[in-house]
């Protein structure tokens, strides 16, 4: 059981990587990259301290 | 003139190639380009005029802030792709950014060459940027909600000292429309922000050790990123030199792949025994090599083969 747990964590990196690749590729079906686009072109007055 | 190491030419470099727009600090505008969808894997605030990329930490904000609406109007759009971001850098090198491509973080070890009195963080201050981090980017834009169902960039708007600096600061210069608008809040963010810079004179990295909500997210992927510290025990003079050069006062032997570590690879230099080093692999943390004698020993049913000196 320790073998396959060991054996398992040597996978953990690849695993994670994958899994947020997969996260990357749904927020860009989702649109989400227009909507980071639209907040970061516009002057954020609260994030600077003004709003 | 001293000489530049190689890592202090990247963050210079990282920092002018993140923020190449400089005339924009004379008209006061930011850019509008595509490239500000892509999520910088630095705290570079993405309201700074020079900059071409999105802040990961401003955006995973806005996203949690402006979830409870979306949903209410059919849209499922909750961060996945800045978190997918986020893990992507986190899963193959961890806070290596931290300590090679951060303007946030070239800044403040260029002040804290100012000479003067120098004192060490308390350990335990460490944990306050998880404490910010759920507070101040998931928690509170997430359930502090306004009449239109948005809630607000709490960590960019109270917190952030690298947005005052690197937005705030010029655009309020530069732009006389925002400059009217100043108030209290803008008064508290300079006031911070100069704390901040005396803190970062007298210590070493404060903001990434005790604040930086980024640093917090990939520091949790140290440990099982691709790119790995790895210390040779049985080679290891336990002189401590590694530790000694190590600017975010790590036992480096025994922990070379703590949250902590922002992977400055100076300890590696500082190894006369040459027992430190990194290795980009996709085995996971059952590597042998990074584990204590004490634990390898452990581990194998045996006690440790005499003291870790180098012969001779």
């Amino acid at each position: 059981m320790l073998r396959v747990l060991a054996v398992m964590r040597r996978y953990v990196p690849l695993v994670s990587l994958v899994v947020f690749v997969a996260f990357i590729v749904a927020g860009l079906s989702l649109d989400e990259f227009r909507a980071v686009v639209v907040n970061a072109i516009t002057i954020c007055l609260s994030c600077i301290g003004i709003g | 003139m001293p000489r530049l190491t190689r890592r202090r030419w990247v963050q210079i470099l990282s920092t002018v190639v993140l923020n190449p727009i400089v005339p924009n600090y004379f008209t006061g505008t930011i850019v509008q380009a595509q490239s500000k969808g892509i999520c910088v894997p630095v705290l570079n605030c993405y309201s700074c005029p020079a900059a071409i990329g999105a802040c990961p930490i401003g955006s995973l904000q806005h996203a949690v802030a402006s979830i409870r609406f979306r949903l209410s109007t059919g849209e499922f759009q909750a961060g996945l792709y800045v978190l997918g971001s986020l893990g992507v850098v986190g899963s193959l090198v961890g806070r290596f950014p931290c300590g090679w491509l951060c303007p946030f973080g070239l800044l403040q070890e260029v002040l804290h060459k100012i000479p003067g009195p120098k004192l060490r963080l308390p350990r335990i201050l460490k944990y306050l940027k998880y404490i910010i981090l759920a507070l101040t980017v998931f928690i509170l834009p997430a359930l502090v909600l306004n009449a239109a169902g948005f809630g607000d960039t709490w960590f960019c708007k109270w917190i952030c000292p690298a947005g005052t600096l690197e937005a705030g600061l010029p655009l309020v210069a530069a732009d006389a429309d925002i400059r009217s608008m100043v108030g209290l809040l803008f008064v508290w963010k300079v006031a911070l922000l100069v704390a901040f810079v005396l803190w970062m004179i007298v210590s070493l990295r404060p903001f990434c050790r005790t604040i930086c909500p980024l640093g917090a997210i990939l520091g949790l992927f140290n440990k099982i990123s691709l790119l790995r510290l790895t210390v040779d025990h049985r080679r290891c003079l336990s002189c401590g030199s590694c530790s000694r050069a190590c600017p975010v006062d790590l036992d480096v032997p025994t922990q070379p792949n703590s949250p902590e570590c922002i992977r400055c690879l100076k300890c590696i230099k500082a190894c006369d025994a040459g027992c430190i080093g990194y290795r980009f692999s996709p085995h996971g943390p059952a590597a042998e090599a990074d584990r204590p004698v004490e634990q390898e020993a452990a581990a194998a049913g045996s006690p440790p083969d005499g003291p870790r000196r180098r012969p001779g």
